[in-house]
């Protein structure tokens, strides 16, 4: 068992130090591709594993738990590396146009990978340690893709995301000293058994509280965000597709994950917390995105917006609910990247991604405009595209627990949702360019147009089959739902798990 | 920096520092020290070096591009991991072999163990002179 758990990350971290010794050459970009192929048949073959037999554990080097580092996938962990996967084939695709030469030259491809190792390692590690430690790997490697060209903005968006994620690693570490002291285990299963039983009830919701703020910075919500809208428009298109769809789910991720195993003793505090950040989430996300006129601004701002639905899922802690959440995080993924691999080809054709600058892209590039057309109406909760059952999900699990103003205010959000999906619409499309450009797709040359158009395509069918057969994918997220809500399965799986 | 003081004191030091590198890596099994320790007090000798002479002739004193050794430390220590798969082992699981052991002595213990210290030792170091040279070299 612990080969196919670790193989998803051994993978990327092969394929980083072969991208690296080839970086200077065209094949180094497509060894970042192959790696990514290979991983996502990996992570599949977990996925089969985990519908199989349930949860699987594996203890690195041969340690028991709770004394070795554990990893394990329940069908969360394992969903989740399978569309890390998904989002690194798709965009090491991209990034085969999108990255120029010399960006590759100092070793885009290899970072990419490492970050990718990075995000499949949070996903799978059953210790907070180690948790932390693929934190550090997914910081390190994205501030190098961030301020990978050297730009003044990059730079300065770069400064602001580094600042405030080591605050945010700060608290961890410190949170997790104060627990280590409390019970002596880092083992996640470990820690479910021993954090009920510890005395001090009152010092486990601090600690829970410093988990809440670090995820919290990590994930991007209320009022810890801003240093995404001021980063995630800077860097190369592919760098801010892969931020977009997968660091901060990461983070949500986590929330989920320790808010569900771990921190349980006092739900009608820290749950009535999330409840309240979900909203202000939400709420100011989309407003700052009705404000802004970069498309890739107006992206960042809603990647906000969204994460506020997640966590209302998790708020909620009904098993509806945690479905909904569960659904939600894997649609947004898809979507969210796909959005600014769009946004990428935009910018391309038309010359900037500033709304004012560009248009007519409606009428000389009619299939990049319906490509957009589905992922944005999927984010604006549009039926029948994923988004609108990912939204239904939660909006009902709300009105089923009494919360009549949460699932106003979630819809109150869906429809401005909208009015700035309508305002890049508008105005990058509809518009004539002002300068009387026409942006058409047969300005670039076979090669990139395939290797710019195929994975957003790819994204865009993955979005259309969970809008359109939501069935299988609501049953799968209602068992990952009953696992995460009855963690018995989980703490036995790890505790029992003998080498 | 130019002072005659310091680079006739860096000669000593670096090679001093060069050699307890290696020293902390392999005593790091049983007692403090290791690849992480080693790593970086191997970086500090080429620093000393760096300051004392010029980054250009740490450089070259380095040979290979100190980004290269910290990518190849990473693939030593990867394929440490992987060697337990031959043995059907879980992934990283200490492989040993017992040169010349007997009934009462273990003889000289090598293992995969070490030779992942030894990839953590090269991706210390060469991580943190990538970063310590590019500083240098930007003022």
């Amino acid at each position: 068992m612990s080969w196919v758990l670790s193989l998803p990350l051994l993978i990327p971290f092969g394929a980083a130090v072969l991208a690296f010794l080839l970086k200077d050459r065209p094949s180094g970009a497509w060894v970042s591709v192959l790696g990514s192929g290979a991983m996502l048949i990996a992570s599949i073959v977990l996925m089969v594993n985990v519908l199989a037999e349930g949860v699987i554990a594996g203890q690195m080097g041969g340690w028991p738990a709770p004394f070795g580092i554990t990893l394990v996938s329940d069908l969360l962990s394992a969903v989740m590396v399978v569309i890390t996967a998904i989002t690194a084939l798709a965009v090491s695709i991209y990034a085969l146009a999108d990255v120029r030469p010399r960006i590759a030259g100092l070793g885009y491809h290899a970072l990419f990978q490492v970050l990718i190792a990075g995000v499949a390692g949070a996903f799978l590690t059953g210790d907070l340690f180690n948790l932390y430690v693929w934190f550090e790997v997914m910081l390190i490697a994205s501030f190098g893709l961030l301020v990978m060209g050297g730009s003044r903005e990059q730079i300065d968006g770069g400064v602001k995301y580094v600042a405030l994620n080591l605050i945010s690693t700060i608290l961890f570490l410190t949170g997790i000293g104060i627990l280590y002291g409390m019970t002596g285990t880092l083992n996640m299963a470990d820690l479910a058994v021993t954090v009920p039983e510890v005395e001090n009830q009152a010092m486990v919701t601090v600690v829970a509280m410093m988990f809440m703020v670090a995820f919290g910075v990590k994930a991007a919500v209320f009022p810890l965000f801003f240093w995404l809208p001021a980063a995630y428009h800077t860097p190369a298109f592919s760098t801010s597709a892969v931020f977009a769809g997968l660091l901060t789910k990461v983070g949500v991720y986590a929330l989920i994950r320790m808010f569900t195993l771990v921190f349980v003793g006092d739900i009608s505090f820290t749950h009535e917390v999330l409840l309240w950040v979900a909203c202000f989430t939400m709420v100011t996300g989309v407003l700052g995105a009705a404000a802004q006129n970069d498309f890739r601004k107006i992206l960042s701002f809603h990647i906000v917006s969204q994460i506020g639905y997640m966590i209302l899922g998790l708020a909620l802690m009904t098993p509806l609910a945690i479905l909904g959440a569960v659904f939600y995080l894997v649609h947004h993924i898809i979507v969210k990247a796909n959005l600014f691999l769009v946004a990428g080809v935009a910018s391309r054709i038309a010359g900037d991604t500033a709304l004012k600058k560009i248009g007519g892209l409606y009428a000389f590039a009619p299939l990049l405009a319906v490509l957009f057309l589905i992922p944005a109406f999927s984010l604006a909760g549009f039926p029948p595209l994923s988004g609108f059952w990912a939204k239904f999900l939660l909006v009902r699990a709300a009105l089923e627990d009494g919360h009549g103003f949460v699932a106003f205010v979630a819809l109150a959000v869906g429809a401005l949702t909208i009015f700035s999906m309508t305002k890049i619409w508008a105005e990058a499309f509809w518009t004539p360019h002002p300068e009387g450009k026409e942006p058409r797709l047969s300005q670039l040359d076979a090669a990139t147009r395939w290797s710019l158009l195929l994975p957003i395509a790819g994204l865009a069918v993955l979005t259309c089959i969970v809008g359109l057969f939501p069935e299988p994918f609501v049953q799968f997220a209602e068992r990952a739902a009953g696992q995460l809500l009855e963690p018995t399965e989980y703490i036995e799986t790890v505790l029992g798990a003998r080498p | 920096m130019n002072s005659v003081i310091l680079r006739a004191a860096a000669r000593l030091l670096v090679g001093l520092l060069l050699v307890f590198s290696v020293f902390m890596l392999l005593r790091g099994h049983n007692e403090p020290g290791g690849g992480f320790i080693g790593g970086l007090l191997g970086a500090v000798g080429f620093i000393v070096y760096a300051i004392a002479c010029s980054t250009d002739e740490a450089r070259e004193a380095l040979r290979v591009p100190p980004e290269k050794i910290a990518l190849f430390g990473l693939g030593v220590a990867l394929l440490s991991g992987l060697a337990s798969m031959l043995f059907s082992d879980d992934p990283f699981t200490g492989q040993w072999l017992f040169l010349g052991a007997t009934e009462d002595d273990k003889g000289l213990p090598l293992s995969t163990v070490l030779v992942f210290d030894i990839g953590v030792y090269l991706v210390v170091m060469g991580a943190i002179l990538t970063l310590v040279f590019a500083l240098e070299e930007e003022i």
